[in-house]
């Protein structure tokens, strides 16, 4: 199980529920016709990787972070605005990705190296006052950022939705730009997905949990915690960093809203937890479940309300209103901390060893 | 007369540590025990268990008749039990009359009982409103024993009082710890300084991985060279 | 022997003034920048009043950390709720508000302010046990349920009050300003200030004249200790959760009525600068929260001036400034 770095899911009904998720996810353009299907598996994509990446910092070395999302800007930004300026062409977007990758790297170190001395909790609260700052940042550099309104811009070549690669449809699918885009979405977030699963799995990963558990035993034992953490905090900027580029080039559009917005960091803890942290394949889970609800759910929310008020009730139709569904997933969030911390998966292992 | 301390069997675990693996201590009504051992034989632990700080996972812990074993320390300090720990624990913050107010938790601090303190700590008068993070070592150590004994207690826990403090400061903490003893209350003390243990203390037991390994009257081992060394490493002389 | 054994106090004026005086210095230097007196009077007025009204808010966040390490998220939902509870004093009894009558209009500010502060307190108290309690002294875990409960608390206030913003007016008195000259000082930023102030003194009565104080002020820099001299820390703890939501939820309603609308976005909003400003106070210290929201307040309004582009970024600068200079805080509480 070279592939999987030695750390295969571990369970049946994970191992199954897993399979789905990325057959699925493989499959989408062809199990599911139309354009909101595909969105919903192209998000779901780019939220696995944002929220494994995320996991490593905050699952596996103990760091909260809330500066996660400023990365996924920064990838979403970098490339958007280089498309933007420079026009669609595959140079553009390399160096837009190599431009942020530069910048989340630089902003990381500096993160990491002033921040990482001091408590956590306090931590904690810079990162959320530098996201706080950079989202500021973005929206004042009008002029170069597209301001509120953000900025639209066009792929390169095939991967335009009026491209066709072949003239048939597959599967009675048509191949155009699109599906093109998708599968590349795909695929780098497979390939990063694995080479997140060899970080965890190797000494520095171990390390890091080390780290994470006593940071005192370990700093005794010679681990420079620093370093581990610095590194750790810089793996997953650059993860962040991916997933924002990758989720840009998917819309072809990038703007506050969809790349900054503190709410997406609170989706993303939402997902690690609800999904398990400590885990990658709670992200995979997490992802899934979290971007499947807010696409779906809302509307059995919206047909449970109308019977709700329909019945006379007081309050519920409030409740059950599709907008908000995020007091339910909430809910779920306030419930994984207390009960499941270990996310789905742990619960899923956990029952299975239970019934052995 | 105050109550006698008594431990039997008692185990603490903190975290995956195992420190203290059957304490069986008894300090008896009264009298002063000195609680004697090399470095992480458990001593604080014992008292910070006793205290309520650290909960036993095995044992009975019982000041008189009352048991205290799965009481927090609130409860514990409420029975009459004052603390002075190794760290001092004084709030650097506060002024010397404010340390102390917080250890008069019965009403208001007493007058005829404060000039009774001043007596051999003069010092915390002349501080009185003055910042207690501004004083000396000594006068902290000073502080933290005024504070637990601000009011009359069944049970004092004192642990290393003279560690770091001037040869001449510990000559009136002795003096100071004597006239305490005097009013009758149960003293336990953890003291490294086996000159300070040997002058002020009635009852010894000394404490090796976490268990008693000896206990008898101060001034057998005082008198003992021979059973000092095996029990304390060193002939205690020549700690001084 | 050093003067440490000899046992005198070490000077203390400079160590503890210099950082009180941050919010004056700053004045003074951007004093000459704005040129006319006028515009001066009115920046450094609004600032002083938004300062006051973020202290409010931000002065419960601080103890409640210091005390037990929880960095409440759900604070924001405190903040918003006081919000939400100014509108329903101010909706029924609109005409008090409307009335060309000093006591009216005072009363129904009073009335809301009060609403605003019991019924966030009440919230708070079920926030803590409910939410906190279960997770005191697990860090990571305390974060995430304090976020979660903030998000279910901002949900359920939009069931309850829909997700449109309210409108709340000033009452006649307190609209409009009073002029000197060319300097305009608005009259709802007088009473502001005034609120911030007495609700400052309140505080520095209680911490500074008061057993239950005295044991706070304690507890900041020591619970343990403050456990094992007999007193019930938790039960303190709740007491101070409780008062810190009040004055979240007071300072959540002033600000509604300052902006002239409530919706639940103000938590979140202010939340973030109530974080910044016990930062750079010193986690913990209800005085240097003080400083801190004034200073903090008088920066984003000259820079409001001075430099628009930058003045939203202001704080974070302000904290980093901050921060390099003193790492803990203007006042940093010993021990910590």
């Amino acid at each position: 199980m070279t592939i999987l770095s030695g750390d295969p899911p571990r369970g049946r009904a994970l191992t199954i529920l897993l399979i789905l998720i990325v057959a699925a996810l493989a499959l989408a353009p062809f199990l599911f016709h139309g354009a909101k299907p595909l969105n919903v598996a192209a998000k779901t994509c780019v939220m696995i990787l944002l929220v494994a990446s995320y996991d490593l910092l905050l699952g596996y070395a103990g760091i909260v972070s809330f500066a996660h999302v400023m990365f996924f800007g920064v990838g979403a930004y970098g490339v958007g605005l280089m498309l933007y300026a420079l026009g669609p062409s595959w140079g553009a977007l390399l160096l837009g990705l190599v431009a942020a990758a530069a910048l989340s790297l630089a902003l990381a170190l500096a993160i990491g190296l002033f921040s990482l001395r001091v408590q956590s909790i306090f931590f904690a609260m810079v990162t959320l006052a530098v996201a706080y700052a950079f989202n500021v940042l973005a929206s004042q550099l009008s002029d170069l950022t597209g301001g509120e309104d953000g900025r639209s811009f066009k792929s390169p070549d095939v991967l335009r939705p009026s491209f066709r690669l072949i003239h048939d449809k597959v599967f009675g699918v048509a191949i155009t730009g699109k599906i093109l885009t998708y599968y590349l979405v795909f695929a780098v977030v497979v390939i990063a997905f694995l080479a997140l699963l060899r970080v965890v799995n190797s000494p520095f990963g171990r390390v890091l949990q080390a780290i994470r558990e006593n940071p005192f035993r370990a700093e005794a034992l010679g681990y420079r915690t620093m370093f581990h953490r610095t590194l750790a905090t810089c793996l997953s900027a650059l993860g962040a960093t991916l997933a924002g580029a990758l989720f840009a080039l998917w819309l072809r559009y990038v703007g506050p809203d969809t790349a900054l917005s503190f709410s997406i960091q609170v989706d993303v803890l939402v997902m690690v937890v609800v999904g398990g942290m400590g885990s990658l394949y709670g992200a995979i889970i997490g992802a899934a479940l979290f971007v499947f609800a807010e696409s779906y759910l809302r509307d059995v929310m919206g047909a449970l309300s109308e019977a709700a008020a329909a019945a006379g009730l007081p309050l519920l139709p409030a409740l059950f209103h599709p907008d908000r569904w995020l007091l339910w997933l909430g809910l779920a969030f306030v419930l994984a901390v207390y009960f499941a911390p270990s996310g789905i998966v742990g619960a899923l292992r956990a029952t299975e060893k239970a019934e052995r | 007369m105050s109550a006698a301390l008594t431990l039997q069997g008692v185990h603490t675990h903190i975290g995956r540590y195992h420190i203290l693996q059957g304490v069986d201590l008894d300090a008896p009504a009264g009298l002063v025990t000195m609680l004697l051992g090399r470095n992480g034989a458990g001593k604080t632990t014992t008292l910070r268990t006793i205290m309520g700080l650290w909960r036993a996972s095995k044992g009975r812990i019982a000041l008189g008749a009352t048991p205290l074993q799965s009481l927090p320390a609130s409860d514990v300090a409420r029975l009459g039990v004052g603390y002075a720990p190794e760290t001092m624990a004084v709030f650097s913050d506060l002024s010397v009359k404010e340390n102390l107010a917080l250890g008069a938790r019965n009403g208001p601090l007493d007058d005829k009982r404060l000039d009774w303190i001043f007596g051999f700590f003069p010092a915390l008068r002349t501080f009185w409103l003055s910042r207690a993070g501004s004083l000396s070592g000594g006068q902290k150590q000073m502080l933290a024993i005024a504070r637990a004994i601000v009011e009359p207690r069944e049970l004092l826990l004192i642990d290393e009082p003279t560690k770091g403090l001037a040869p001449a400061i510990v000559g009136s903490l002795i003096a100071c710890l004597k006239e305490i003893k005097a009013t009758g209350v149960t003293i336990l003390m953890v003291e490294q300084n086996f000159r300070v243990a040997r002058e002020v203390g009635d009852e010894v037991r000394v404490m090796d991985n976490g268990r008693i390994v000896h206990e008898g009257g101060m001034a057998e081992l005082a008198a003992d060279d021979s059973l000092q060394g095996r029990l304390l490493g060193l002939s205690l002389d020549a700690h001084q | 022997m050093s003067a440490l054994d000899a046992g005198q106090s070490l000077p203390r004026a400079r160590r503890e003034i210099l950082p009180a005086l941050t919010p004056l210095l700053v004045a003074l230097a951007a004093a000459p920048f704005i040129g006319s007196a006028s515009t001066f009077v009115t920046l450094t007025a609004a600032g002083l009043a938004m300062g006051m009204m973020i202290f409010t808010m931000a002065s419960g966040l601080t103890l409640v950390f210091g005390m037990m390490d929880v960095l409440n998220f759900g604070h924001s939902a405190f903040i918003a709720l006081g919000a939400y509870a100014a509108t329903l004093v101010f909706l029924p009894l609109a005409s008090w508000g409307s009335a060309d009558s000093f006591a009216l209009n005072l009363a129904v500010f009073l009335l809301a302010a009060i609403a605003a502060a019991l019924l966030s307190a009440a919230f708070g108290f079920v926030f803590e046990r409910l939410i906190v309690k279960p997770v005191y002294g697990q860090h990571l875990k305390q974060i995430l349920a304090t976020i979660g409960g903030a998000i279910i608390a901002e949900q359920l206030l939009y069931a309850v009050f829909g997700p449109a913003q309210i409108p709340l007016s000033l009452p006649r008195t307190f609209e409009g300003s009073f002029v000197f000259g060319e300097a305009a000082i608005e009259k709802y930023r007088v009473l502001a200030t005034l609120v911030g102030l007495t609700v400052f003194a309140g505080e520095m009565l209680v911490l500074n004249r008061t057993k239950i104080g005295l044991l706070i002020r304690a507890g900041v820099e020591n619970r343990e200790m403050v456990e094992a001299l007999g007193y019930r820390v938790d039960r303190l703890f709740v007491a101070v959760f409780m008062a810190g939501s009040a004055l979240a939820g007071l300072g959540g309603a002033m600000m509604a009525l300052y902006r002239g609308q409530a919706h639940a976005t103000i938590g979140g909003e202010f939340l973030v600068l109530c974080f910044i400003v016990i930062i750079i106070g010193g986690l913990g210290s209800v005085g240097g929260s003080f400083v801190a929201s004034i200073l903090v307040a008088l920066i984003a309004n000259y820079a409001g001036f001075l430099a628009p582009k930058l003045a939203l970024m202001s704080n974070i600068l302000a904290m980093v400034a901050v921060l390099l200079w003193r790492p803990r805080g203007l006042y940093p509480v010993s021990g910590r």
